[in-house]
């Protein structure tokens, strides 16, 4: 319309409009590069991973019946995922019994009773204790915790077992759950709070009955990341877990035995498939696999009840 | 009712009762029993994490004293009275450029483009979606990519090297890695920046990327640069990736007198600080037990060093603004 009054010309310089589209694509591949990135893990996961099934249906004797054998040896074909999943879900459930308590306890404190003061001091605490890297709590599992605790509780403990892993994933993860819960319980309005106090209630009761319900879905959500990340933790179990080249069904947590990521650095120990058939490499994906299905269901859930509380207040 | 009770003065008990009810006289314990068990639970991590500085530095303590400097500056050897760890830190630092060099732009651009320019379109609502699965990727299943992709398919595959498993390959795969945590921090730090600013630069008839040049990223530097810093930290203390991207798991290993350090990079074997770890954690002799603790105090120590640097970095940063 301007442009018929033939005086106005809006649409400003043409180079300099090449220039800011140029920027701009530039700016956009980066953020798809991202997908990229996605693509090639699945694919890589993906493909190694029907490799793998392919070759032990025709390769090995019991065929995918290895997959259901007796123990988790994967130099010698017997690939049984109840093992290093029921192993995973025990490291991650003494994971979650050690980080929850602490973790959540922590954030109602942080979020409800310290006093600004008090904050500054001790929420350092766990921001140096998220700055951890795993290796080093790995170590501590395996020279501390299992030696010096386990030991002295229970005498019959392993010098590598699933406890140590389990209570050493757990101080890992116990900043992450610690964080996002109190982030959760900061999103509830002030008025709530002032509700509470208005009708009588007292501090404990404002803090446990009121707050923590109203944050629930964030705290769950808090519980449900900790988890996918106790499931995905690699070093503290490699090192603490024990049970290198492979382990049997182990009901008592004061046994050694390999969990799903135990057994892939393990794996990946032997990757230059000096020992082991090639379906003992092809393994290492099919776990891989597994490992990002699991993780990947409880991120998106955990994100969904983030989204829930969010939209909420 | 009551009041009337009260007026009447005739029931001073009633009268007492009330007051009391108002006043609330009874003793209450439940409060301050909640606020130290809460109390008890966050100082339950001051606490862990004191023993666990203590009980390392602790048995790394005969290290130091009888080897001094040496378990620092020296190469691996099959020995362990004469080992150490200079070789990991060497990758390390390495690793740590590459991840720079390579994630850093490519987290920036991304999330200047998600915070700038990109509208609510089912493009972006993918990108984002995807970017958080991503940083909640077990860090073990990078290195499945870092294997397949980099070392296979693109060093020994494209480039054609007889083993992929070199540095690059490593930092390659911690990039990926931590892209998406970049990616994050980036995007908290321009949102941090107020709407006023773009809109004062869009009002004088600059274009998006000047606005995002001159004005956006000049105030959202030193959060950025803060978020960068502390997720490096992270990268060179990863492990896991690297057992797959190929770091060597030995007790020693050696690259021929005088290779230059292009060549160490890019095609000779390699290894990190905290894969010396793993590795000398598991070795059955009794001497790695101090030897691992001392090799932990000092990958602690740099990353201590580099998060302090990097607060009074930021904080100098912010002050040049200011003035």
């Amino acid at each position: 319309m301007l442009e018929t009054q033939g005086s106005l010309d809006l649409s400003g310089d043409p180079r300099r409009l090449r220039h800011e589209r140029t920027v701009r694509r530039v700016f956009l591949s980066a953020a798809v590069f991202t997908i990229l990135v996605s693509v090639a893990i699945v694919l890589s996961l993906v493909g190694e991973a029907v490799a793998f099934l392919q070759s032990i249906a025709s390769e090995v004797e019991e065929g995918l019946g290895s997959l259901f054998a007796d123990g988790w040896f994967p130099r010698r074909d017997r690939f049984d995922l109840r093992t290093i999943v029921w192993h995973t879900l025990a490291v991650s459930g003494i994971a979650m019994t050690v980080a929850t308590p602490l973790g959540l306890g922590a954030a109602i404190y942080l979020s409800e009773y310290a006093k600004p003061g008090v904050r500054r001091v001790l929420k350092p605490v766990l921001e140096i204790l998220a700055g951890i890297p795993s290796v080093v709590l790995g170590y501590f599992a395996l020279r501390f915790i299992t030696p010096d605790i386990l030991r002295n509780i229970w005498d019959t403990t392993q010098q590598s077992n699933l406890m140590a892993a389990g209570i050493g994933v757990g101080i890992l993860i116990i900043p992450l759950v610690s964080s996002v819960s109190e982030d959760a319980m900061q999103a509830v309005p002030r008025s709530l709070r002032e509700a509470s106090y208005g009708l009588g209630a007292k501090k404990w009761h404002t803090s446990l009955r009121v707050v923590f319900p109203a944050a629930l879905s964030g705290i769950v959500a808090a519980l449900i990341l900790g988890l996918s990340r106790s499931i995905g933790e690699t070093m503290v179990v490699a090192i603490a877990a024990g049970a290198t080249g492979g382990s049997l069904l182990q009901l008592s947590p004061l046994n050694g035995g390999q969990t799903m990521t135990g057994a892939m650095a393990s794996l990946a120990i032997g990757s230059d498939q000096v020992a082991g058939g090639v379906a003992a490499f092809q393994s290492l994906f099919f776990v891989g696999l597994l490992l990002f299905l699991m993780t990947l269901v409880l991120n998106i859930g955990s994100e969904r009840l983030v989204r829930r509380f969010r939209q909420k207040y | 009712m009551a009041t009337r009770t009260i007026g009447s003065g005739s029931t001073a008990v009633t009268q007492d009762m009330l007051r009391r009810a108002l006043e609330g006289r009874k003793v209450n314990v439940i409060n301050p029993l909640v606020a130290l068990t809460l109390l008890i639970s966050l100082l339950a991590s001051l606490a862990i994490l004191v023993v666990l500085l203590w009980d390392v530095v602790a048995k790394s303590m005969p290290v130091w004293q009888e080897r001094g400097w040496s378990v620092i500056t020296n190469d691996l050897s099959p020995r362990p009275e004469e080992t150490g760890m200079v070789q990991g830190i060497f990758g390390s630092v390495m690793l740590t450029v590459v991840v720079v060099i390579l994630s850093f732009p490519l987290g920036v651009a991304a999330a200047i483009y998600l915070e700038e320019y990109a509208r609510d379109t089912r493009l972006t609502r993918i990108l984002v979606a995807n970017i958080r699965n991503l940083a909640g990727v077990p860090s073990i299943v990078y290195g499945l990519l870092g294997l397949t992709v980099f070392v296979k398919l693109i060093l020994e595959g494209m480039v054609g090297q007889l083993s992929g498993r070199t540095l690059i390959a490593g930092g390659m795969t911690l990039s990926m890695l931590v892209l998406a945590i970049m990616v994050i921090t980036t995007q908290e730090a321009l949102r941090a920046v107020p709407m006023a600013l773009r809109e004062a630069s869009y009002g004088v008839g600059a274009t998006p990327w000047q606005t995002i040049r001159h004005h956006v990223l000049p105030v959202a530097s030193p959060a950025i640069f803060t978020g960068s810093v502390l997720t490096l930290a992270r990268a060179f203390g990863e492990s896991a990736p690297l057992l797959l991207a190929g770091a060597v798991l030995s007790t020693f290993f050696a690259a021929p007198e005088g290779t230059p350090i292009t060549s160490l990079v890019m095609s000779e074997k390699y290894t990190a600080l905290p894969i010396i770890i793993y590795n000398w954690s598991r070795q059955p002799q009794t001497e790695y037990i101090a030897l691992t603790a001392a090799a932990i105090v000092a990958l602690l120590v740099i990353l201590l060093v580099v998060n302090a640097g990097t607060i009074l970095a930021r904080d100098a940063l912010e002050r040049r603004r200011i003035r």
